[in-house]
């Protein structure tokens, strides 16, 4: 583990890996998209509106798990200081934001025809828009102090409240079960799926494929700012070679 | 490695006495955070004549009836337990029938009518293809 916390390890790593996660992820995204919208069948009693669940479940799912990597990340850093842990959890909240966004975006167009309303405060709902105030609230306290913290890391601040608001996500996973909710119940559990296979397949498509996309940004996000702290550093330096020559 | 550990339990014990809150909180509003309330919470007495508050339910086959106005509908929504006649005038959304979840935002009569004033269906967690379950009438066969 450790040896994958040097920056210069770690690139060797990313750069080869970026353009593979990003076309293979593409590629996955467009061929479930097109397996959900040609070749499977819509749903018995929603129809076609029934086929917006292939974007908008791998979305849930990239938006909670975005958040859960970004409170491991934050827990490394606050225990084990590892210098790219506060990278990652920066790189990660744009795309968990991003994922967060689509989903209630999607969830809305598909409750309209569904349920006959765009939005409604019920338990799984309010929950989502939480994690997306949070993503937001994760983004602009860290945003812009990469260059003054060493190497990137996170402020003690922003570590803790990665932590802390991983507390949404078992609330999120739990709502439509702990709650009267108008969204349905988990259609897909450890016991297994209540979407008929027929209609299952392109979800596993699309959520492979949304999931190595959402990798592909993330490690292009840390190699930006990998980057920019080496620029920074470099300018530091030359502006003190400047000083004492002076 | 001392420091190390002293950050790891320090993390962990603050992780596990939020998350205790957390769930605390949770179980607390369990009542208070319902989206809506069921028949049989209404048949205990638990909602108040006039009060306005939300109403969910299957609606019971066999029970729709559509009055002489053309806009107002009678049901019967159920959850198995207890059962709760509801009136409501106005436009249904598509997914809303027979054995099938809704729910209705509105309040109870003297007469033990819950009186609604919105409708949204609900739908549960089954896909399939509509070769397995009854074709509903709003729908072409697939042609692929």
């Amino acid at each position: 583990m450790h040896a994958y916390a040097n920056p210069t390890r770690f690139l060797a790593i990313a750069r080869p890996l970026t353009p593979w996660l990003l076309c293979l992820g593409l590629l996955l995204v467009l061929a479930g998209a097109w397996a959900g919208l040609t070749q499977v069948p819509g749903d018995y009693k929603q129809g076609e509106t029934a086929r917006i669940l292939y974007v908008h479940v791998p979305s849930a799912w990239l938006g909670m798990g975005g958040w859960t990597s970004l409170a491991i990340a934050g827990l490394v850093q606050l225990v084990w200081r590892h210098p790219l842990s506060g990278i990652a959890a920066r790189a990660i909240a744009v795309p968990g934001m991003l994922f967060t966004a689509l989903c209630l975006a999607t969830g809305s167009i598909w409750g309209k025809p569904t349920w006959g309303t765009w939005w409604e405060w019920d338990g799984r709902m309010t929950s989502m828009l939480v994690l997306l105030f949070l993503y937001a609230g994760f983004i602009a306290l860290t945003n812009g102090d990469e260059g003054q913290r060493q190497g990137g890391s996170l402020s003690r601040g922003a570590a803790i409240y990665a932590l802390v608001g991983a507390i949404n996500i078992p609330i999120i996973n739990r709502s439509v079960v702990w709650w009267n909710s108008l969204h349905q119940g988990p259609s897909i559990t450890l016991r297994g799926s209540s979407i008929d296979n027929a209609l299952l397949w392109p979800l596993g498509l699309t959520l492979l494929g949304f999931s190595l996309l959402f990798g592909a940004i993330v490690l292009m996000r840390m190699r930006r700012i990998i980057a920019d702290n080496r620029v920074a550093a470099r300018l530091r330096r030359l502006a003190d070679d400047e000083g004492t020559m002076a | 490695m001392k420091a190390k550990h002293q950050r790891l339990v320090l993390a962990v014990a603050a992780l596990v006495g939020v998350a205790g809150a957390g769930v605390l909180a949770a179980s607390a509003l369990r009542d208070e955070a319902a989206y809506f309330r069921t028949p049989v919470e209404i048949a205990d007495g638990k909602a108040a004549v006039g009060e306005a508050m939300r109403l969910g339910g299957m609606v019971a086959a066999g029970s729709i009836e559509r009055q002489r106005d053309g806009l107002t509908i009678r049901f019967v929504a159920t959850d198995g337990k207890a059962s709760v006649p509801v009136e409501y005038t106005g436009i249904v959304p598509d997914l809303f029938g027979e054995e099938s979840g809704m729910v209705a935002d509105g309040r109870m009569r003297a007469d033990g009518t819950f009186v609604a004033d919105r409708i949204l269906a609900k739908h549960d967690e089954r896909y399939m293809p509509p070769q397995m379950g009854e074709m509903p009438k709003n729908m072409k066969a697939p042609t692929a």
